[in-house]
C-alpha cells in the first residue's frame, strides 16, 4: 500500500477498537464522539487545519489499534521530576493515574485533586457542568477521538477566595521500551472566583517505541481568578502527541500560558483561549527550539468575546537540522467586545537550510473600538549582530549561541515562579549551547 | 605598528578601495578624511574583517602577523578594536554579559586567567568614570532605546575596558551634540598612549578639535590622496573637499 495516502478507514479501525465494557463514565460523550469521528475521519493535507501536519500518515504507519494497555516497568519517575521544584505530583504512567508516584502537598481545604473517574461519582455537580463543554469533539478528530477513548483523568477543583501555594506538577510518562504506547488522557481545572493555581504540565517517555498520546484539556477560570499554566514537551522518545488545551476566562480573570516545545516526532497543540469577560489579562507564551526530525506545531485562538480585555501572545521559534514547525494563531474579537487590546506575535529564526516554517496569523475582528495587531518574521541569525559581537573578541560560536539565547530568553520574562524559570532558563542553555 | 600596501577591496562586485598604503606607529594619532563614499567606512570594516568586504589585492600586517588571515574575533584579541558608526542594538544580552565575555575570551587568547565578578566589577567602574556612563544603562540589553550619544559613549566604554593596541574610530562623531562630542573625545584621550595607535575616520574637522591627530589622510575615490599634519585638516574645513576633488580631476 502506498505510504503516503492515508487509508480512507482509518478512523473505522481506530473506533472498531473501542470495547464499551472497558469505560464506564461519561458513556454518552462517548457515542457522541464515536460519532463525530465516523464523520470528521482522520485529517488529511486536504484539510486547512491539519495542511502541514502529516499526524494521519504517521498514524497509519506505526501504530496499531489492538485495544491493550501496554505495559511498564517504571519504578522510578526522578528523572523526569523538575529539580527544587516543591510541587504537589501527579504522575500518569501510560496513561493511567499512577497514585503511588504521586504526592499531595497541598491541603484539601486549598485545592481537591482527583482522579476523573473518582469525580463523576463524588462530584456529579460540578462535572455535568464543566466536563467536556469547552473541548468540542465535532470539530476536531482527535478531540473526538479523546473523548471516545480517555480512560483516566485529573479533576482539579479550587474553592473561592484561595491561593493554591504549591503548583501543581502532573508529569506524563509513556514507557515504550518493549511495545507502542497509545493513551488518551483528560484534565479538568475548576478555579472559582478569586482563587490562583499554578499548573505545570510535562510530557516524557522513556524507550524507542512509538508513542501516541491525546490530552484534552479544559480550564474554566471564573471571576478574580488566576491560572499560570505551563506545558513542557521535551520528550525523547519516538512521540506522536495531540494536546487539545481550552481555557474559558471569566470577568477579571488572569491567565499566562507558557509553552516549550523541544522534543519529540510531533507535537501538535490545539490551544485556546476564549476570553468571555471584562477586564480580562492574558499572556499567551510559547519556544519551541527544534532539532532532528522534530514536528511542532502551534493552531492557537484567542477568542475575545467581550469589551475591555487584553492578550498578547507571543511564539519564538528556533529551528534546526531538518525540524518543521508550523504556527497558526488565530484571534477573534467578536461585535460586543469593543475596547479590546490584542496583540500576536510570531518570530522564528531558522539555523539550517533543511528546517522549515510555516506561519499564519489570523486576525477576525468584528468590533471597530479595538487595539489589534500581530506580526510574523522568519530570518536567519543576525550578520551584523554576529560580527558586532565578533569584533570584540567573541568567537564566531559563542556569539551565535548569545544571541540565540537572547532571542529566547524574552519568553521567560514573564514567569514568576524562581524554580520554574530556572529550570527553563537551563534547558534553554544546554538546547543552544550557552557557554558564557 | 600597522602596515597596509597597495589594499585593493570590493563590496557586492562593486570596487571601493584603489591601492591604500598607510603606516601607523605605536603612539600616533591618524584622522582619515574625505567625502562621502570614499571608502572611508569600507577601509575600517576591512581592518576589523567584515565578511561582505572582499580584499582583491594588497597586504595588511599588524603588528607583524597577516592581518587578513586572521577572523574578526581574532583580530579583536590580537588588539585591534573598531568603534561602529552605527552601533548594534541587541537585545537580552546586557553590556556587562557581553563585555565580560569578550574580555575573558580575548584573556583566553592571551593565556591569561578569567577576571572573577569582583575584579571585573572594580575594573568596569574605573572604565565607566572614563566615558561618564552610568550603571543602569550597561545593565540593559545592549544599545536597546540608546540615544545617538549613549550608543556612542557605549563603544568608548567597550574600548576602554578591552584596551586594544590599534582602535578605528568609524565617524564616532556623527549624530553627536557638542556635549556627547567633548565626552567621547575625553574618554578617547584619556586612553591615548604611547603605546597604543588610534585610526579616526570622520568627514569632519569637528572632533579633531577635541582629539588632536599626528597625521591626516585624505581618501578620495578610494586612495589616499593627500597627507599631512592636522593643518591639513583645518585647511579642508576652510576649502572643502571640492578643492580635492579638482586637484584629482587635473592630476
Amino acid at each position: 500500500m502506498s505510504s503516503t495516502t492515508v487509508k480512507k478507514d482509518l478512523q473505522i479501525e481506530i473506533i472498531e477498537s473501542f470495547q464499551e465494557a472497558n469505560f464506564g463514565v461519561a458513556k454518552e460523550l462517548r457515542v457522541k464522539a464515536i460519532a463525530n469521528l465516523e464523520r470528521l475521519g482522520m485529517p488529511t493535507g486536504k484539510q486547512e487545519e491539519y495542511r502541514f501536519t502529516p499526524i494521519a500518515k504517521n498514524l497509519e504507519k506505526h501504530f496499531n489499534w489492538e485495544n491493550s494497555i501496554a505495559p511498564s516497568s517504571i519504578t522510578s519517575i526522578d528523572e523526569f521530576l523538575i529539580p527544587d521544584l516543591d510541587a504537589n505530583v501527579l504522575v500518569f504512567i501510560n496513561g493511567s493515574f499512577s497514585k503511588s508516584h504521586s504526592k499531595i502537598v497541598s491541603p484539601e481545604s486549598q485545592v481537591k485533586i482527583k482522579t476523573l473517574w473518582d469525580a463523576f461519582q463524588s462530584d456529579k455537580e460540578i462535572i455535568s457542568a464543566y466536563f467536556d463543554k469547552l473541548v468540542n469533539s465535532a470539530r476536531d478528530p482527535f478531540a473526538a477521538m479523546n473523548s471516545i477513548f480517555w480512560r483516566e483523568g485529573l479533576f482539579i477543583h479550587v474553592p473561592e477566595n484561595t491561593n493554591v501555594e504549591k503548583p501543581i506538577l502532573i508529569l506524563h510518562v509513556n514507557d515504550a521500551r518493549t511495545s507502542q504506547v497509545i493513551a488518551h488522557t483528560r484534565l479538568l481545572v475548576v478555579v472559582e472566583n478569586n482563587s490562583a493555581i499554578s499548573i505545570v504540565e510535562k510530557f516524557d517517555s522513556t524507550g524507542s517505541q512509538p508513542v501516541f498520546h491525546t490530552y484534552s484539556e479544559e480550564f474554566a477560570i471564573k471571576e478574580n481568578a488566576q491560572l499560570a499554566y505551563y506545558k513542557i514537551q521535551n520528550d525523547q522518545g519516538s512521540s506522536y502527541q495531540v494536546a487539545n488545551t481550552l481555557i474559558h476566562q471569566a470577568n477579571r480573570s488572569v491567565v499566562n500560558t507558557f509553552t516549550l516545545i523541544f522534543s519529540g516526532q510531533l507535537v501538535r497543540n490545539n490551544f485556546g483561549i476564549t476570553i468571555d469577560g471584562e477586564n480580562c489579562a492574558s499572556h499567551f507564551y510559547g519556544l519551541y527550539a527544534l532539532k532532528g526530525n522534530t514536528f511542532a506545531d502551534n493552531h492557537t485562538v484567542v477568542d475575545h468575546k467581550k469589551p475591555n480585555s487584553f492578550s498578547n501572545e507571543l511564539y519564538k521559534g528556533i529551528v534546526d537540522d531538518n525540524s518543521k514547525c508550523v504556527f497558526n494563531g488565530k484571534i477573534f474579537v467578536r461585535p460586543y467586545a469593543q475596547k479590546t487590546n490584542a496583540f500576536q506575535s510570531n518570530r522564528n529564526i531558522l539555523i539550517s537550510d533543511a528546517a522549515t516554517v510555516n506561519t499564519k496569523p489570523q486576525l477576525e475582528i468584528w468590533a471597530d473600538d479595538v487595539k489589534c495587531s500581530h506580526g510574523c518574521t522568519t530570518g536567519q541569525l543576525d550578520e551584523e549582530a554576529v560580527f558586532y559581537l565578533q569584533s570584540r573578541g567573541i568567537s564566531r560560536t559563542t556569539a551565535k549561541a548569545m544571541l540565540l539565547y537572547a532571542f529566547a530568553a524574552e519568553v521567560l520574562e514573564p514567569i514568576q515562579n524562581e524554580k520554574l524559570r530556572v529550570y527553563f532558563d537551563q534547558l534553554i542553555s544546554e538546547r543552544l549551547h550557552k557557554d558564557f | 605598528m600597522l602596515t597596509i600596501k597597495n589594499l585593493q577591496a570590493k563590496v557586492a562586485e562593486k570596487q571601493i578601495l584603489n591601492g591604500i598604503d598607510l603606516n601607523v606607529n605605536a603612539g600616533e594619532v591618524h584622522a582619515i578624511m574625505g567625502p562621502n563614499g570614499s571608502g572611508k567606512s569600507t577601509l575600517a570594516s576591512v581592518l576589523a574583517g567584515r565578511e561582505d568586504y572582499e580584499v582583491t589585492s594588497g597586504e595588511i600586517h599588524f603588528q607583524g602577523k597577516n592581518l587578513l588571515e586572521l577572523s574578526p574575533e581574532d583580530r579583536a584579541r590580537e588588539g585591534i578594536f573598531m568603534a561602529f558608526q552605527y552601533p548594534i542594538e541587541i537585545p537580552g544580552v546586557s553590556t556587562i554579559n557581553f563585555m565580560k565575555t569578550a574580555l575573558n575570551q580575548i584573556r583566553e587568547h592571551r593565556g591569561l586567567p578569567s577576571l572573577d565578578a569582583v575584579s571585573f566589577l572594580t575594573l568596569m567602574k574605573e572604565k565607566m568614570k572614563l566615558v561618564e556612563i552610568d550603571q543602569s544603562l550597561l545593565s540593559r540589553a545592549l544599545n536597546q532605546g540608546f540615544s545617538g550619544g549613549e550608543k556612542k559613549r557605549n563603544e568608548i566604554f567597550q574600548m576602554a575596558m578591552l584596551e586594544p593596541k590599534l582602535a578605528i574610530l568609524d565617524e564616532t562623531d556623527s549624530g553627536l551634540d557638542i556635549d556627547a562630542l567633548r565626552i567621547v573625545a575625553n574618554g578617547v584621550n584619556k586612553l591615548r598612549s604611547k603605546n597604543n595607535a588610534i585610526i579616526v575616520v570622520t568627514h569632519y574637522q569637528r572632533l579633531l578639535d577635541h582629539i588632536v591627530p599626528d597625521f591626516v589622510h585624505v581618501l578620495y575615490k578610494g586612495k589616499i590622496v593627500k597627507s599631512g599634519t592636522k593643518e591639513l585638516a583645518l585647511e579642508l574645513e576652510a576649502k572643502g573637499y571640492d578643492w580635492i576633488k579638482s586637484e584629482e580631476a587635473i592630476a
